[in-house]
């Protein structure tokens, strides 16, 4: 188990050692240059060059480079050429509403796709399976966006029940904040929960089948019991695996959810940061998205373990 | 025979699978009595409807599948009778486990792989006798010992996949047995083991039928096994019970065809080097595509144009039913 552990920790520190490389590469292969983009078509030649002296845009690529992995292991991913601020503080004031907004969507993924899958399973081949797939396909097809616009025009702006879009504004509180990501919460779960209830419908359609439900039939126990003991515990890999990936996918995509409900969040950040060709704000969101990734999958990884005592690492 | 000496009693029973023009009966006519204490073989090839009557028998027939006739009549350590075919779900519930227990044949696949044996043979006692956890651990270790399974004490946390086959069967028996039924139902409990173990399985299954008085219904297609633990054989051919008697009385004194063709097709001892053994021709027929009247009829030797009625079980001799219009066919 330890030696386990501190495999899994070496992979971790190569594969943002590769990022972190490989984010330096990308960015520097857009093309534009952001010393001219930054001052804009009316500086001269002069400013532009003094600028790129000022960034360390001039040095050898190399040195670029090892300055920029040294400075990222003490934590430092640059200063943002928009903001004049660090990335990371730049980060950490954009992440609150995406890590939210990924764990309330989920949680509404969970609450609709896990009770509608396992009934769906139970009753295959009923009228409620086929609807509940048939539906899960509809919700998956439909885009965020278009379910956010519809939900803004009926459920904020019509019924005034949910703020529209934003964030509260400066200084808000806490739970005005957490108000704000309701309807993001729900549209990305929509979204989300239709891969979660056909992963869940499956899993559980192969577990009925096993002899071990037919034996905990025979100890003479309730249906309930049967399914959601001893079916779902079983069940539970294959949703956990899709609900880890999920999760991971959500930090970095929930993106056009952002921008429908005009969040400050990563995805937004990230998306301005790419059009104003702030390659050191790119570069600590691929870096932060793909840290926590890699953190999410070996989390995965150990609730597996502490699902099922048959794995072994 | 006295009819409370009678612990199960199947008359008739027909089950069907599928509905409407689709339908096709697994089960025709299917009846056999199993007497307090002893054990009861169902013997027949695959596809004859063992499994399907002991599922029928514990309530577990799938969705698909639908009693369509007959009585299940069984009595239980209270003496009293219950006709199983009208049991509906939460009858059943009660039943399964201090009424009915039943094995099945692959020990690999019928445990739970999540859960520690311990907490699967207490969930009986949790579900039918509301025991504390303490108390649960005490009989689940003291019925551990019972199947002979050493450690019992440290085994109990253990997981199946930890386990040998034969001991997760042993697991399976100390399950089904946790909660003293009155009527094991074995599904071919040794199939799928090595044959040393198998030994040791049957051994520890008569003990325990002796010290827990319970009466064993034992499904099977080896006639070796069948010596070893029946006092008495119900033989199924095409989902009905073509012969009952005792076991003895079956092997020495055989009336049907079918069971003639089944015991000289395999090797016994004894036998000769010269005495060959002889299949039975042609195969089982299909359910959607049964000869009328005797289903043996089309690959008996001894048929005749009356077998083309139908033909029920009847007494030839005490405690010898045999489905067949002759007596003792081959004999004239």
């Amino acid at each position: 188990m330890r030696s386990y552990l501190l495999r899994r920790l070496v992979g971790m520190i190569i594969v943002v050692f590769l990022v972190l490389t490989l984010a330096f590469i990308l960015v520097r292969l857009a093309p534009g240059d952001p010393a001219s983009l930054l001052l804009g078509p009316d500086a001269t030649p002069e400013e532009v060059q003094s600028l790129r002296v000022r960034l360390g845009l001039d040095r050898p690529i190399l040195v670029q480079y090892l300055t920029f992995l040294a400075n990222a292991l003490q934590g430092d991913l640059g200063r943002s050429l928009f903001f004049d601020r660090p990335v990371t503080e730049v980060l950490a004031s954009r992440a609150e509403p995406t890590i939210f907004l990924a764990l309330f969507s989920l949680l509404v993924a969970l609450v609709i796709a896990t009770p509608i899958g396992i009934w769906a399973a139970y009753r295959r081949g009923s009228v409620l399976d086929q609807t509940s797939i048939t539906t899960a396909m509809l919700a998956a097809s439909v885009p965020s966006f278009l379910t956010g616009l519809i939900f803004q025009r009926y459920l904020a702006t019509d019924l005034g029940w949910f703020p529209a879009s934003g964030y509260g504004g400066v200084g808000a509180d806490f739970g005005t904040r957490m108000w704000h990501l309701v309807l993001p919460s729900i549209t990305l779960g929509i979204t989300n929960s239709a891969l979660i209830l056909r992963f869940t419908r499956a899993s559980m359609l192969d577990i009925l089948g096993e002899d071990y439900v037919r034996t905990a039939r025979a100890k003479g126990m309730t249906e309930r019991r049967v399914v959601l003991r001893h079916a779902l515990k079983n069940a539970g890999i294959p949703i956990i695996t899709v609900v880890g990936l999920t999760f991971a996918l959500l930090i970095s995509g929930a993106v056009v959810t952002e921008r429908v409900f005009n969040l400050p969040g990563m995805g937004n950040l990230v998306v301005n940061a790419v059009l104003r060709r702030d390659y050191p704000v790119i570069q600590g969101t691929l870096i932060v998205v793909a840290t926590l990734y890699v953190l999410v999958n070996l989390l995965t990884d150990l609730l597996y373990l502490a699902v099922d005592k048959r794995v072994k690492y | 025979m006295q009819t409370d000496d009678i612990i199960l009693s199947v008359e008739g029973l027909r089950v069907s699978f599928g509905r409407g023009r689709i339908a096709v009966d697994a089960l025709r006519d299917v009846s056999f009595t199993l007497a307090r204490g002893r054990t009861l073989a169902l013997v027949g090839e695959s596809g004859s409807g063992k499994s399907v009557t002991s599922l029928a028998l514990m309530g577990l027939l799938p969705p698909s599948g639908q009693v369509r006739a007959g009585r299940l009549a069984f009595r239980g350590r209270d003496g009293k009778v219950t006709d199983l075919a009208r049991l509906d779900g939460a009858g059943f519930r009660k039943l399964r486990g201090p009424g009915i227990s039943m094995i099945f044949q692959e020990p690999m696949s019928s445990l739970n792989p999540l859960f520690t044996i311990g907490d699967q043979i207490g969930e009986m006692l949790l579900l039918h006798e509301h025991l504390s956890g303490a108390e649960r651990r005490r009989r689940v270790i003291e019925m551990l010992e019972l199947v002979e399974i050493p450690g019992a004490a440290k085994r109990i946390d253990a997981y199946p996949h930890e386990l040998s086959g034969g001991m997760r069967q042993r697991v399976m028996i100390a399950m089904g047995l946790v909660c003293h039924p009155a009527l094991l139902i074995a599904d071919e409990p040794t199939t799928a083991l090595d044959v040393t173990i198998q030994a040791q399985i049957l051994d520890l299954m008569r003990r325990l039928q002796k010290d827990l008085g319970m009466s064993i219904l034992f499904i099977t297609h080896d006639m070796g096994v069948v010596a070893e633990m029946a006092d008495d054989v119900a033989v199924m051919y095409a989902g009905a019970v073509v012969e009952q008697a005792g076991v003895m009385e079956l092997f020495d004194d055989t009336r049907h065809p079918y069971t003639q063709g089944l015991l000289s097709s395999i090797p016994r001892e004894g036998r000769g080097r010269a005495d060959r053994l002889v299949p039975i021709p042609g195969s089982v027929p299909s359910p959607f595509a049964l000869p009328p009247g005797c289903a043996f009829s089309p690959r008996c030797p001894h048929a005749r144009d009356a077998c083309r009625l139908p033909v029920a079980l009847d007494e030839k001799a005490p405690g010898h039913l045999s489905a067949c219009i002759f007596d003792m066919p081959g004999a004239a």
